[in-house]
């Protein structure tokens, strides 16, 4: 069977095997250039520079947080807390602003906080043996009331301009976009020539086998989750620096839109290089088709449908391609 | 052989003696330092709330028995709420059979995560992070962020009246919770998940029915959140996409708490419902002590967290 199979894949030669390997890329890239082409044609305004960089600008923070959480998910662990990790630096970040810190310890610190709060769920799963969903979940309820106990939930307000690394563009794109893909390239790099990447990918497959061949399963997990929560805090600088004021309050649903990401561009664990990169190509498939549905003016309601529909549909595929086997 | 009563024993285990025991105490404290509390409307106000997630919780500690979880059942809540709406005031069905359909509809999307999960065979939490978007988009875009209300007062019944001076939803809750129990304790059905949780495996080369168990789980996980949904509905008389936010998370603190495993095969429903108590006193009393309402989502948190520590550890500590 497996060498009828490779026989096969030597047949098809080296760019088949590409397409093969990079299929869910390819399917994202294929799906957000024929939503491109069809709404650029009913309405030309769509791929306006304008446009397509406010669409780069406002979602480069899921990306950056999805990178994070494609790691986790395919360690088999989950982060339902990224969210809070999220809205927590963000607020620290602005607050430090506000507050006439120098940019180098406002766009230091989130970092720090997510990287804090990340190996804390981390110690939880490894040492304290409480499943992520659980310990998460923790820290979720921990973060989401305890910001509003400290803050009162109030709005930050006067947020320096010089601060707000989202509004600085590079080749007309907000910088927050570059960092993305800078970091989801040497993310995927990482992890699929590192040992400590390769690691991740074993542990994610077989645990127990991985143990067998003497990985530190608790220092390569917590390694994810510290790698993981710093994305987070980074995520939370972009998110804070996107307008003047910010609501220091957890926002709704952003853990829901990572997570969906980082599902279908890396839920399956056979995977390879390109799962980093399926995340950010999901992320910004989204993103594209939130805009389009306001060009088009069908409701943004039904954005949040698409999602569930798209990461049913990409269990759906995998299953497929399994029983293919 | 281990007898009878030492099996019980097992099951009823510590961490359900131990659960009893912090229930009773924070109960009792409240009730000593605050008159509000022990005042029995607010009780039975109180238990009336607990009631709508105990319909959610019970079906939960299924799930989780079973090695499983739903994160979906918030959506399903708001799915259910505008489906039922909509069967009432557009398609215009009279207001009993459009309950009905609203739970229906919940089936409907539990057997979509039966089926899902049964199919691809990836974790549940995967499967139903996806039917919670779809779930909850369905009802955000065909809701289009309209409500509807104007139900009629016999409606209300089902939410805010009492039969016997006790609130309609905890009397059911409590018909309930003694359905579950015997369903787990003493039914194929219960004992399949019992089975399936501690080792899928052997409960399939046991001739569990595996497959189909775990279906009809969430299936009545389904149905669990649109009955809590129609009675919802019921109490508040109206109709919004973005019920039961968060509700999924709510769920899974009483079943965890209660001392259901996470990995299945372990728990109960006494414990289940023990820890909603536990959480609905802290909410409450803690309140009405001038604790913020923000600060008592901290506190539940933080004993969630230390709960599962003390446990593991403990647990640790007498294997050893």
């Amino acid at each position: 069977m497996a060498e009828s199979s490779a026989k096969a894949g030597a047949r098809r030669g080296a760019l088949a095997r590409f397409a093969g390997d990079y299929s869910r890329e390819i399917g994202l890239a294929v799906l957000i250039a024929v939503i491109c082409a069809v709404v650029y044609w009913f309405k030309p305004n769509f791929l306006s520079p304008v446009n397509v960089s406010n669409v780069l600008r406002f979602n480069a923070y899921v990306g950056v947080a999805a990178i994070g959480m494609t790691m986790i998910i395919i360690m088999r662990h989950i982060d339902i807390s990224i969210g809070a990790i999220v809205g927590v630096s963000a607020v620290v970040a602005t607050s430090l602003a506000r507050d006439g810190y120098s940019n180098a310890v406002a766009w230091t610190a989130p970092i720090l906080v997510g990287m804090a709060i990340s190996l804390v769920n981390g110690l939880l799963v490894t040492y304290g043996r409480i499943p992520a969903i659980v310990a998460t979940l923790g820290t979720l309820s921990i973060l989401k009331g305890g910001m509003i106990v400290v803050t009162g939930g109030e709005f930050v307000t006067g947020i320096p301009r010089d601060f707000m690394i989202a509004t600085v563009r590079v080749f007309n794109v907000s910088i927050t976009f570059w960092i993305m893909i800078a970091l989801g390239i040497a993310t995927a790099i990482w992890m699929r020539y590192s040992a400590t990447g390769r690691a991740i990918y074993a542990i994610g497959g077989n645990a127990a086998a991985a143990r067998a061949t003497g990985i530190n399963e608790r220092r390569i997990t917590l390694i994810v989750f510290a790698i993981h929560g710093a994305f987070g805090g980074l995520a939370g600088l972009f998110y804070g620096s996107q307008a003047q004021n910010l609501q220091s309050a957890v926002p709704a649903n952003i853990e829901l839109n990572i997570i969906a990401a980082a599902v279908i561009g890396g839920v399956s664990v056979m995977g390879g290089v390109g799962t980093v990169i399926g995340a950010l190509m999901a992320t910004m498939f989204f993103a594209f088709v939130n805009s389009a549905l306001l060009f088009l003016s069908v409701s943004a309601f039904w954005v949040k449908a698409v999602q569930g529909v798209m990461i049913l549909g990409t269990l759906m595929i995998d299953l497929a391609k399994r029983w293919q086997k | 052989m281990t007898s009878r009563s030492s099996v019980t024993g097992r099951r009823l285990g510590s961490h359900e003696v131990i659960l009893a025991v912090v229930t009773v105490l924070v109960v009792g404290g409240i009730w000593i330092l605050s008159p509000e509390f022990r005042n029995p409307d607010n009780l039975l106000t109180q238990l009336r709330f607990m009631s709508e997630l105990g319909f959610i919780a019970l079906a939960m500690t299924l799930v989780i028995l079973s090695g499983g979880i739903d994160l979906s059942v918030g959506a399903i809540f708001g799915l259910v709420c505008i489906a039922f709406g909509k069967f009432w005031q557009d398609a215009g069905l009279p207001l009993a059979l459009a309950a009905c359909c609203g739970l229906l509809v919940g089936v409907l999307a539990g057997a979509v995560n039966g089926f899902t999960v049964r199919l691809t065979g990836m974790p549940p939490f995967i499967v139903t992070i996806g039917t919670l978007a779809l779930f909850r988009g369905v009802a955000e875009g065909l809701s289009q962020n309209r409500s509807v209300s104007g139900f009629p007062e016999w409606f209300q019944f089902l939410g805010s009246g009492y039969v016997f001076g006790i609130p309609v939803q905890l009397l059911l809750f409590v018909v309930l919770t003694v359905v579950f129990g015997v369903l787990v304790m003493r039914t194929v059905f219960g004992r399949s998940i019992y089975a399936i949780g501690s080792n899928e495996d052997a409960s399939f080369f046991s001739g569990v029915q595996v497959g189909p168990t775990r279906v009809w789980i969430y299936v009545l996980s389904g149905f669990m959140s649109g009955l809590a949904a129609v009675i919802y509905v019921s109490r508040v008389t109206t109709t919004r996409a973005d019920m039961g936010l968060g509700m999924e998370l709510d769920a899974i603190t009483a079943v965890v708490l209660g001392g259901t495993s996470i990995f299945g095969g372990k728990g109960t429903i006494v414990g289940t419902v023990l820890a909603l108590v536990l959480v609905a006193a802290l909410k409450n009393g803690l309140t009405l002590l001038g604790v913020r309402g923000d600060g008592t989502v901290v506190v539940i948190g933080a004993v969630l967290v230390v709960t599962l520590l003390i446990s593991n550890f403990l647990g640790e500590a007498r294997r050893t």
